[in-house]
């Protein structure tokens, strides 16, 4: 057992064609300390999201992926599919941003825990299964979760929905979990509950965090370790407290100052190319 | 610059009338039931709102999904007709207005929306759209289409020689640029801006604020701002309405409303924005200052 819980070096995702590489990754490195929680922010096309899809291996065809990937010392590019398959869902779990979209409507919330579960732990019984997934739509408090586990996604609302992601992801009892986006589509009340969530989850379990997001604010709140990225290229990377407190790139000091503040003085915003329109 | 120091108080009574004044608005809609027998119900989107936009300011309505904000806004532009209430725009009663004098209120407010694309024609260029608002009143193009999209393309810091190129040429920012030009290019009294700056990177974001400010200084009218986010809201409005469940549970001016909400829904919405640590800025601040110190000292 390592230190490191996943250790990425160069990694490189492009779509080739007729015009070049077509590089939307860039030679990536960062660490994510066992138990830690690291923020990858970038903006529009920065490169975030198919980075976790590149952990993940789930990239879309025609999608290369170059460097190394090494999770609790496993090298990931290195596993065939099938035995990718294995740490997928069990032991690195992912959330993404829209629930609805990552649900069989025509399936119980129940069955779809249960089947995730029961894929990936052989000599299950459908009443342990049901018992694990009540138990995990407990530990993300959703009421009457007995009863819950009987309904159809349309019959949650979008938190209560991520809330049953959270549910499935936990049920594996992963050791990662990587989070895109995770709350872009929430209320802000709503998000602050998901985002509490997330925090109990890794105190209770120790699992290590990969939030993807566009959104600086809830990145200082939650990581303790910030990749910056933009255009696919690496900007900065560093503790939460120094990228925040003293951003060594250009981009990161712009980014800082374009966003808007609840409890800051009212000033002109300070943008990079205040009257090009970008 | 703080809230209302742009509008001087006119001198001794009686006080200007508001540019648009909303009175105990109510809208339901009928929606099928979710039961066996599918019964008809009845769902109040808007219930009993009654609010004001002063000339030159800017009332910024905010709430979560469902609270009724997008609905208010499309009931005060008339795309939709309310159940009961009235709406009171330039001291004329926007629901009695019919001919020339609605075809006269369609140009004096105008909307702004969260998709630019999808506001946009993509067949159409960019001259075309712009002028398009012109073109439905049966007005005369001032200087001719060209140079008239071209003035208005560099007022919202575009490239004026642009005005040929189709929406999809376009970044999102400048997309949403070329959405607020159209509504300029009628001088509208009033533009709703329905989640304008929602679904923008956070630095075309900044930017894109900074020119309806910008806008407004010069030209005087007033923005009814539709929003989610408190802290872009905290950035643009002179006044703030909070919508929880279709109705507006406070309103007040910016500071009074984010300084000492009154009322305990608005308080759990403050408190649920995430934050960067104001000491984390605080740092950033005198970081920032020493380098820009450094570097001169260098020169």
């Amino acid at each position: 057992m390592t230190d490191t819980l996943l250790q990425v070096r160069g990694l490189t995702v492009g779509f080739p064609n007729a015009n070049g590489p077509n590089t939307v990754v860039n030679s990536l490195d960062f660490d994510l300390a066992r138990g830690g929680a690291l923020g990858i922010v970038g903006e529009s096309g920065s490169g975030k999201s198919m980075t976790s899809l590149a952990i993940m291996g789930l990239l879309p065809k025609g999608a290369e992926r170059t460097g190394s990937i090494a999770f609790d010392g496993t090298e990931l590019t290195a596993l065939p599919e099938r035995a990718m398959r294995s740490y997928r869902g069990d032991r690195i779990a992912m959330i993404f941003q829209d629930p609805l979209s990552s649900l069989n409507p025509y399936y119980t919330v129940g069955t779809q825990i249960m089947e995730a579960y029961r894929s990936h732990r052989t000599g299950v019984t459908r009443r342990q299964a049901r018992a694990v997934a009540i138990e995990a739509m407990e530990r993300v408090h959703i009421g009457d979760a007995a009863r819950r586990v009987d309904h159809y996604p349309h019959q949650f609302s979008g938190g209560m929905r991520q809330r049953v992601m959270i549910a499935m992801t936990l049920s594996m009892e992963p050791e990662l979990i990587i989070a895109d986006e995770p709350t872009t589509a929430l209320d802000v009340t709503v998000q602050a509950q998901i985002l509490d969530l997330l925090a109990e989850i890794r105190a209770d379990t120790g699992a290590g965090l990969v939030l993807i997001t566009h959104d600086l604010a809830v990145v200082s709140e939650v990581t303790d370790h910030i990749v910056v990225m933009r255009d696919g290229d690496l900007v900065e990377q560093g503790p939460a407290e120094r990228i925040f407190t003293d951003p060594q790139a250009p981009y990161t000091r712009m980014l800082l100052d374009a966003v808007p503040r609840i409890d800051d003085e009212i000033g002109l915003l300070r943008t990079m190319h205040t009257e090009e329109g970008r | 610059m703080t809230a209302g120091d742009s509008i001087p108080r006119q001198p001794g009574p009686p006080e200007p009338a508001p540019l648009l004044r909303a009175e105990n608005l109510v809208k339901e809609f009928t929606v099928s039931g979710g039961g066996l027998l599918g019964r008809a119900g009845r769902f109040r989107a808007v219930d009993d709102v009654s609010l004001e936009v002063r000339k030159g300011e800017t009332l910024a309505l905010v709430g979560e999904s469902g609270s009724g904000k997008s609905t208010t806004a499309r009931l005060i532009a008339r795309l939709i007709d309310a159940t009961s209430g009235t709406i009171e725009f330039d001291g004329r009663e926007v629901h009695a207005l019919t001919g020339k004098a609605l075809h006269a209120f369609r140009s004096e407010v105008q909307m702004v929306f969260q998709d630019p694309y999808s506001s946009l024609n993509p067949k159409h260029t960019v001259e075309r759209i712009v002028t398009a608002p012109l073109a439905y009143q049966r007005r005369p193009i001032p200087g001719g289409a060209r140079a008239f999209a071209a003035a208005l393309l560099e007022r919202v810091g575009l490239n004026p020689d642009h005005a040929a190129r189709y929406p999809a040429q376009f970044s999102g920012g400048q997309a949403q640029r070329i959405g607020i030009a159209r509504a300029l290019a009628v001088s509208p009294k009033l533009i709703i801006a329905d989640e304008a700056v929602s679904a923008l990177d956070v630095s075309v974001q900044a930017q894109v604020i900074n020119l309806l400010r910008r806008l407004q200084d010069e030209e005087g009218f007033s923005y009814l701002f539709i929003a989610h986010d408190l802290a872009v809201v905290r950035q643009i409005a002179t006044r703030v309405a909070v919508m929880n469940g279709g109705r507006i549970v406070e309103t007040g001016d910016r500071d009074t409303v984010f300084g000492s909400p009154q009322d305990p829904y608005t308080r759990k919405l403050l408190a649920a924005v995430p934050r960067i640590r104001p000491e984390w800025d605080a740092a950033r601040r005198r970081n920032e200052q020493a380098r820009r110190e450094r570097e001169e000292a260098e020169l």
